[in-house]
């Protein structure tokens, strides 16, 4: 008896002090992070920093605008909100209200293995198979566009949207649809009016955590996107995201040096915003819960 | 009885292999309460809810027989189940209204059946508020969430958002099993209130509702319909033996 006490605390304090250590890591990351950038923001200027349209880190003198990288990740996250957010909910409202079960199950299974593929591998299927399709369908000098960029990075975006909204959908209770039923509303009525308006917090919150995904992914933009560091005049041009600058030249920087301390600054920007979008996320699941 | 307005001629009913219903008939005279009462399990919501069809979702149901309503058996293939949902009304054990406004609500019929809009959808609005004795208490709030109404005027809006579509039988399903004593009272009086222009059925548990209620009662046990008539003969002058014993509490 006394012996199973003693394991109980043990394990207890073992339990405790892993979750403490999660926090202490958060913390520490984020100290390095501010550390690095903030010497960087008194060298360079936070505004010079966000709002210069060029990014030459490396000619003399350097230009570390980042408004062009910006905008790269604003626009390849536009256009993979515009493919996932209707497919993801559509997707979504078909497997928790129309399918029948035997189909419900398989679909469910498929989306969670679109959510295993390794963001590398679905970067390297779209540059062989999108991007030389995108070139050729509209005619352009290169098939690496933000539009490409966008399609790949919809797909990724995919499983949490379909999964999260599934699950608000069907937390929609049941007496709200045989209400809507009972009064001569179609299946489809029922849905659009009744289930979806129910869901929407959920929905929401898919939506955030999904484009939370996709401004923080790397390999697959930086393999299709083109990287080119200017504001896009549209969809179909080269861009590059906040992400794939890091990715791409922190291999090439001096450590300590004003490049290597922008790439960290960039990536507090970055964090910033997946921050808000998470938080917004958090806010809409709670909605939902209550 | 003058006129049948539903007509129930050897209803069966199974739940995949479990035999709900058995052998059912009965026949229902517009403008009148009938009550159906009866032990729990024994398929007073069965039946209820074979007369507006929303049994036909649960998967593995088969149902034979006919239920006729003002003549044409709703069962017969091809028959419009939307439009039979539409004259047919249900009002639910657990007050279900929409997380929508009131207003909205209250509409939401109308809009799907394309049956009103702008002023003419205002006034049925209007009226159907009234008919329920919500208006005067509501009609400052139409654009509140209906979810922050109490349970007694949530069920009186889901009666208001069924009347609306100017049903011609309104089914009720333990309405009042979720309300307190007074507020029971205050939707029985509306009930006798409404069969003025509706027909009525209503599942109870509660015989002191039946009989204050209804002009008509069936009893009902392990899916089959033992007894029909006049409430005042199955209280107190039953034909049956299992009647007798349940209303006068002796089992159930
Ligand atoms: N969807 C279903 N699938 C299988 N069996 C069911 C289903 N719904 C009801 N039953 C069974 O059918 C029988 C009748 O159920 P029903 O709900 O009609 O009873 P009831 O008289 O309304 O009872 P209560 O007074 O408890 O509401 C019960 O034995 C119940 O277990
Ligand atoms: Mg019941």
């Amino acid at each position: 008896m006394k012996s199973k006490k003693i394991l109980d605390t043990v394990i207890e304090k073992i339990i405790f002090c892993c979750g403490i250590l999660a926090i202490v890591f958060v913390v520490l990351i984020f100290g390095f992070l501010l550390k690095e950038s903030f010497s960087f923001f008194k060298d360079y200027g936070i505004i010079n920093f966000v709002t210069g349209k060029l990014w030459y880190p490396t000619s003399a003198p350097p230009r570390f605008g980042i408004l062009s990288l910006m905008a790269g990740s604003f626009f390849v996250t536009l256009g993979a909100a515009a493919v996932a957010i209707p497919l993801g909910v559509m997707a979504a409202l078909y497997i928790a209200e129309v399918a029948p079960v035997s189909i419900r199950d398989f679909l469910k299974s498929g989306v969670e293995l679109l959510a295993a593929i390794p963001s590398v591998v679905i970067g390297f299927i779209g540059m062989v198979t999108l991007v030389p399709l995108v070139r050729t369908v509209f005619d352009l000098p290169t098939g690496l566009t933000a539009f490409a960029g966008s399609i790949m990075l919809g797909f990724m975006a995919l499983p949490t949207i379909v999964s999260i909204s599934e699950d608000a959908i069907r937390a929609v209770p049941w007496n709200y649809k045989e209400g809507a039923l009972a009064l001569g509303a179609t299946r489809w009525q029922t849905m659009y009016r009744i289930v979806l308006p129910a869901a929407l917090p959920g929905i929401i919150a898919a939506v955030m955590l999904g484009l939370g995904r996709v401004i923080g992914e790397t390999m697959a933009v930086m393999m299709i996107t083109g990287n080119a560091a200017q504001i896009p005049a549209g969809i179909f041009e080269p861009v590059r995201t906040m992400t794939a600058t890091i990715a791409a030249e922190m291999g090439e920087t001096v450590k300590g040096s004003m490049h290597y301390r922008s790439l960290f600054s960039i990536g507090v920007i970055l964090f910033m915003i997946t921050f808000c979008i998470n938080f917004i996320a958090d806010l809409f699941l709670h909605r939902m819960k209550r | 009885m003058p006129l049948k307005k539903i007509d129930v001629e050897n209803l069966n009913l199974y739940y995949s292999s479990f035999h709900a219903l058995k052998s059912v008939s009965l026949s229902v005279a517009p403008n009148r309460i009938t009550s159906i009462i009866g032990p729990s399990g024994c398929g007073k919501s069965t039946l209820l809810r074979t007369f507006n069809r929303i049994n036909d979702t649960i998967e593995g149901i088969k149902i034979t027989g006919e239920v006729r309503i003002d003549g044409s058996n709703i069962y017969d293939d091809g028959y419009d189940v939307d439009a039979l949902r539409r004259k047919v009304g249900m009002v639910f054990q657990r007050p279900n209204p929409f997380p929508l406004s009131i207003y909205e609500n209250v509409a939401f019929g109308l809009k799907i059946h394309a049956m009103a809009s702008g002023a003419v959808l205002d006034a049925i609005v209007e009226e159907s508020l009234k008919d329920v004795l919500l208006w005067d208490d509501l009609k400052d709030k139409l654009r509140r969430s209906a979810l922050e109404l109490s349970l007694e005027e949530r069920q009186r809006l889901c009666i208001a958002r069924l009347i609306a579509v100017k049903p011609d039988i309104i089914l009720l399903d333990e309405p009042c099993s979720a309300l307190d004593p007074i507020a029971t009272l205050r939707i029985e009086e509306l009930m006798v209130e409404l069969k003025k222009k509706y027909t009525i059925l209503i599942v109870t548990h509660n015989m002191q509702q039946a009989a204050r209620i209804s002009d008509d009662t069936g009893f009902m046990l392990l899916g089959e319909l033992i007894e029909f008539g006049i409430t005042s003969k199955i209280f107190t002058n039953p034909a049956m033996k299992q009647t007798e014993d349940y209303v006068t509490g002796r089992f159930g």
